[in-house]
């Protein structure tokens, strides 16, 4: 999934964008998320702190450009998860997230 | 090694599967596995130090040793001309994965397998039935029956459908796999399949009713994954069991 | 580890001529390319206004139509994205902020020394009064001739071309003028709060 951001190839329908074309899911979050927390954190299930929903991070929608990854609640739109590089830092906003709930099957032995 | 640390792989083998699309074979010292539906992030470094990097989705199945991507080029890409067009077997690729835990199947989680898939987005779908007939293939002919799978598969045209022939081939050995293909494009003379984008009614025809609860995976270009799942939740299949892997604007149009 | 180097790949052109035009570690690109925090917002221009807002909480609001009653100008500008593409000479046309001032002046709304932009769909940037006024900045309506497109910020975007594009907010509402500095999104998110690509101020932390 070579994430171009140039959208030439695909026919755009009557009242779509270019720019929601461009939108991705949780697992394109996957990489990132695996390179903080140990547990696959795609199959876990988090609850929006905007609006109460609840799914698994991988069904949340992603938004992910270069300046940052940013993960949205598809209920209400609502950041849920903003995760940015610096020279020097990873910054992980949590602050959309009520909770994370990973199964215990997923953690490590 | 952790799944999250970047390996050197080597390119063992090179396979042209159409104009467009390319499988690379590679050899991965101390690979973990992986699960079916589950990829790879690729990064590439120029010799000034610039970098780049892209997601891939593994297109073997966890059965198979080696790990095997399929590339499509996108004519105005920054990384997929450069492994379709330019590797050469030999080469080494800086990898890392296997990534992601969500939009993933094996025969444990059961079936009925319902897979939909546009352009490029047939990768994860692959190595969910490679994975399918490795595992169940030579198990009990009742294994199959109990999850059985079906594929619909939309491309522009029958010569840019990757793996044509080996979904031939899967279907001719195994009668619990229904493949469909849709050509949105220029279909060939005498095709008297589907010839236009996935939409609901076509979904209803395909698909199990929602009464039999099939495990749903739909992959490929963004607008094609959004409107797949939407008429699946609007013919009925709980959203929870319908799960989605977008590729972007990018790997083919409905 | 450092990487090794993948035989015969070289990536997007990435002149670094351009004979001073490009900032430190940019290089140009034919291209638009799109970056997005969040869905592409849609609003009927019926719908659409846009204020300026003082520090006491005057306000200053206008209607799509009166908007599009105020003088433009065009705009050729070098823009510089924090992701290292740079697009040169390109063409906008919109209403300077210091018109909208000016206009907003007669009805009482004064400014304040920092400015925080306000969008459709959530999006924030702050920038300081001096980065908007002078002819440093406009609210731009089209570009390359064309009314503005959804995906690059339409109907109305701002446009700063001498910071970061990401201070260029799209989809533009509001400027509220503050007495106070208040972080917006990438600010708050490890950006750096100025952005002058000439120094090369990328990240929070950046001299």
């Amino acid at each position: 999934m070579d994430h171009g951001i140039r959208a030439a190839n695909e026919r755009i329908a009557a009242g779509e964008s270019v720019g929601d074309a461009l939108r991705l899911d949780g697992n394109a979050a996957a990489g990132i998320l695996s390179e903080l927390f140990v547990p696959d954190l795609t199959a876990a299930r988090a609850t929006c702190a905007g609006c109460g929903a609840t799914r698994a991070v991988g069904a949340l929608l992603v938004y992910a450009h270069g300046m940052g990854t940013v993960v949205r609640c598809p209920s209400c739109d609502a950041v849920v998860l903003c995760v940015t590089r610096t020279a020097t830092q990873v910054w992980l906003d949590p602050t959309g997230v009520r909770r994370i709930m990973i199964a215990a099957a997923a953690l490590p032995a | 090694m952790r799944p999250i640390a970047w390996r050197l792989a080597t390119v063992a083998d090179l396979v042209s599967e159409t104009a467009r699309a390319r499988t690379l074979v590679l050899d991965v010292p101390g690979w973990p596995g992986h699960r079916a539906g589950q990829h790879v992030d690729v990064r590439l470094t120029a010799e000034d130090g610039y970098q780049a990097q892209r997601s891939y989705s593994i297109a073997s199945a966890p059965e198979d040793a080696r790990v095997v991507l399929t590339v499509e080029r996108l004519d105005d890409g920054e990384v997929s001309p450069y492994l379709t067009d330019e590797l050469r077997v030999g080469d080494r690729l800086e990898l890392r994965g296997p990534i992601g835990g969500y939009f993933v199947w094996d025969v444990a989680i059961g079936g009925p397998l319902l897979l939909v898939g546009g352009g490029s987005g047939i990768v994860p779908l692959m190595a969910m039935l490679r994975h399918r007939a490795a595992a169940l293939g030579s198990a009990e002919a009742d294994a199959r029956h109990h999850i059985p799978a079906r594929l619909l598969y939309s491309s522009r045209r029958w010569d840019e459908v990757i793996y044509r022939d080996e979904l031939a081939r899967l279907v001719e050995d195994d009668p619990t796999l229904e493949v469909t293909l849709t050509l949105t494009r220029e279909p060939p003379r005498g095709w008297t399949g589907f010839r236009r984008r996935i939409d609901r009614m076509m979904l209803a025809e395909v698909a199990w009713p929602p009464a039999e609860r099939p495990k749903v995976f739909v992959c490929g270009p963004t607008l094609l994954v959004e409107a797949v799942a939407a008429a699946f939740v609007e013919l009925g299949h709980d959203p929870a069991r319908v799960k989605t892997e977008r590729f972007g604007p990018t790997g083919g149009p409905a | 580890m450092t990487s090794p180097f993948s035989r015969g790949f070289r990536g997007r052109p990435r002149s670094a001529a351009a004979a001073g035009r490009l900032p430190p570690g940019q290089y140009e690109t034919r291209d638009f390319p799109v970056l997005s925090a969040g869905p592409t917002p849609r609003v009927s221009l019926e719908a659409w206004d846009f204020s300026l807002r003082g520090p006491g909480g005057q306000t200053a609001r206008w209607t799509w139509d009166e908007f599009q009653a105020l003088p433009r100008e065009p705009v050729t500008a070098d823009i510089h994205c924090v992701t290292k593409w740079s697009k040169l000479g390109t063409l906008w046309e919109g209403v300077s902020v210091d018109t909208l001032l000016a206009e907003a002046a007669a009805r009482g709304v004064k400014p304040a020394p920092y400015v925080l932009a306000g969008c459709d769909g959530g999006y924030t940037t702050n920038l300081p009064l001096a980065d908007v006024t002078g002819g440093k900045a406009w609210v731009a309506l089209s570009y390359g001739g064309e009314p503005l497109a959804p995906e690059h910020g339409g109907p109305a975007r701002l446009l700063v071309p001498h910071l970061y594009f990401w201070k260029s907010a799209k989809w533009v509402r509001q400027l509220h003028f503050q007495e106070r500095d208040q972080p917006g999104f990438w600010e708050s998110h490890g950006y750096h709060n100025y952005g002058d690509p000439w120094r090369e101020q990328r990240y929070a932390g950046d001299e």
